[in-house]
């Protein structure tokens, strides 16, 4: 069970909002480069987000640059699930090769501040501020299963291949 | 109804895995070329050496990139450039370095063959579509396991078809064409899919221009965007000195797609997208009175010599009013390019010349924007903050619009120049 707030933003938030290319410098000091998360889209969030929030995005969630680096940096700075209406490909695949859940739902349903619960077993999102319940897509199985090891790299050391 | 024709993708993945895939199916694919740039290279050297990894399944089938820092602006790209060539040393992995050019484009010119299943940690890798290859951009942790197993997992899309009718007029070109299929769809019109581009109008597309179309099918979302191999590709592949990696590939006339979209080349004009989102079109001509401070012409989308030709063909004999930076997509490209005149027109016309490579496309060196100043450029992006200043403003067009407002300093619909 993930539990902590919501922090809502819009529609078609770029990897460019959650980490611009001119911040390339910084890739390979990555506590620093997330100091700069979702910086282009909220450049309050990175100071105020807790470990244990949510992103609760509109639609196509990441689009754009394939740098893993976005769903890296929401997952240093302690954001324990992504929840959207829809996900660009790469970034889904990203976060869950990461380690990050990424969940769609209709988070139109969803307010800012809310406070949530989620049960990824199940699938369902609480929304405990407004009581709302949402449901979620079921996420491919190849992919829980990279998600139940924590990621793609301690998935491939315990397996040693992609299990189907 | 069910069919058994198969769309371009199904077709190349099935030869790819010896069965018979279909939309949906999970499959675990060999890859024909796996490969990094420079910014998100590092991090997949991390994660191959996390995961314990000392070997490339197949060191002639990855390739290293640096193109995206060239040459590194700072110490810490430098460096990450050091960590890519050590690396390159140690595997004896292919490795392209500074000047050679953008990532796409060198995979195209030599790498890339029609049927290939290709993954690259960068989301324009859909650009080799354009020559009948399942080309896809992944993350970095993707890249570092499959340079390592030489295999990836995926799932077989459903193809959307791109019916494209008629011929392209004086002064509209590729870019024009994929600009307002993404403003129809959306930047999300096709996510998860694949995109097959067919039709008449496609059997008379240059190689270049097809590259140009497959590259942004990563605006619309598509996993890759898929042209057919012909006599074109063949010419192509000749051309840049290897013939005998054509292979003829069409997709079944009895295929299934998602959904079929008409393009009506005919009636295409030049097309702008307007900050800060791709699908935010507009006609050339209805943005006419947008000043602009930079225009820029290069990339992976619009950086190759048919493009520069097009350039130069409108700035010959006239002066850009605004800074105008061109960055040849390749050495191979610029030294054409050199040949054939293009570049002594656009530096007569005040460009500057940025060495092969990515350029001022994403915001890491040379043609940084100032606050409030606005760029029209070829590239395929127009995100906030993309060229390094989420205080400046980028519209995306071709280059020939690219050339029409260095003339004007306007955004200009360039038929009215040429
Ligand atoms: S030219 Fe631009 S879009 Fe193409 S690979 Fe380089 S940074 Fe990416």
């Amino acid at each position: 069970m993930l539990r902590g707030r919501a922090f809502k933003f819009g529609d078609g938030i770029s990897t460019d909002h959650i980490v611009p290319g001119r911040l390339a410098h910084l890739r390979s000091n990555l506590p620093e480069l997330a100091k700069h998360v979702m910086e282009d889209a909220d450049p309050t969030f990175a100071a105020r987000v807790k470990p244990g929030g949510f992103i609760v995005a509109g639609r196509n969630f990441g689009l754009g640059s394939s740098r893993e680096h976005a769903a890296l940096v929401i997952k240093l700075a302690g954001v324990s699930a992504v929840l959207a209406q829809s996900v660009a490909r790469v970034f889904f695949r990203n976060a869950i090769n990461q380690g990050l859940p990424v969940l769609i739902c209709d988070t139109a349903r969803i307010d800012d501040g809310d406070e949530l619960a989620v049960d990824l077993v199940v699938g369902v999102v609480n929304d405990i501020t407004n009581g709302n319940k949402l449901y979620f897509s079921r996420i491919p199985r190849v992919m829980l299963g990279i998600l139940d090891e924590g990621g793609l790299i301690p998935y491939i050391q315990k397996y040693g291949d992609f299990k189907l | 109804m069910c069919g058994v024709g198969k769309t371009l993708a199904e077709k190349i993945l099935s030869v790819k895995t010896g069965g018979d895939v279909r939309p949906g199916d999970t499959i675990i694919a060999g890859i024909d070329l796996a490969f990094v740039q420079d910014t998100t290279g590092p991090l997949t050297i991390r994660q191959f050496e996390a995961a314990g990894f000392t070997h490339l399944a197949e060191p002639q089938k990855a390739a290293l990139f640096l193109d995206h820092a060239a040459p590194s602006p700072n110490r810490g790209l430098a460096n990450d450039h050091e960590l890519l060539r050590r690396f390159a040393r140690k595997t004896g992995c292919l490795i392209y370095d500074v000047g050679e050019g953008v990532c796409h484009q060198i995979v195209a010119e030599s790498l890339a063959r029609p049927g290939d299943v290709i993954i690259g940690a960068d989301s324009h890798t859909v650009t080799a579509g354009g020559l009948g290859a399942f080309a896809t951009g992944m993350g970095s942790s993707d890249t570092a396991v499959a340079f390592a197993l030489g295999r990836t997992w995926l799932r077989v899309p459903e193809s959307v078809r791109i019916e494209m009718k008629g011929r392209f007029s004086e002064g509209v070109g590729a870019k024009d064409a994929i600009l307002s299929l993404i403003g129809q769809i959306g930047a999300d019109g096709a996510t998860y899919q694949a995109l097959e581009f067919g039709g008449d109008a496609v059997a008379a597309m240059s190689l270049s221009s097809r590259l140009t179309m497959a590259n942004m099918a990563a605006e619309a979302g598509a996993k890759v965007g898929l042209f057919p191999s012909d006599e074109i590709t063949r010419d192509y592949l000749a051309e840049q000195g290897r013939a005998e990696h054509y292979r003829p590939i069409s997709p079944d006339p009895d295929a299934e797609y998602d959904r079929v979209i008409n393009l009506d080349v005919d009636s295409l004009e030049p097309v702008v997208a307007r900050p800060h989102a791709v699908d935010n079109t507009a006609p050339a001509r209805e943005l006419k009175g947008t000043k602009v401070q930079q225009v820029f012409i290069g990339t992976c989308t619009n950086g190759r010599l048919e493009d520069l030709a097009v350039a130069a063909g409108i700035l010959k004999d006239k002066k850009s009013v605004v800074r105008l930076i061109v960055a040849p997509a390749s050495r191979r490209v610029l030294l054409v390019a050199i040949g054939a005149g293009y570049i002594q027109t656009l530096v007569e016309a005040g460009a500057v010349v940025l060495p092969p490579g990515c350029g001022a496309c994403l915001g890491v060196h040379q043609g940084v924007l100032g606050d409030g100043e606005v760029c029209l450029s070829t590239a395929n992006r127009n995100f906030k903050g993309r060229m390094g200043n989420p205080e400046s403003f980028i519209y995306l067009g071709s280059p020939a619009t690219a050339a029409a407002t260095a003339i004007t300093g306007e955004i200009t619909d360039p038929r009215e120049v040429i």
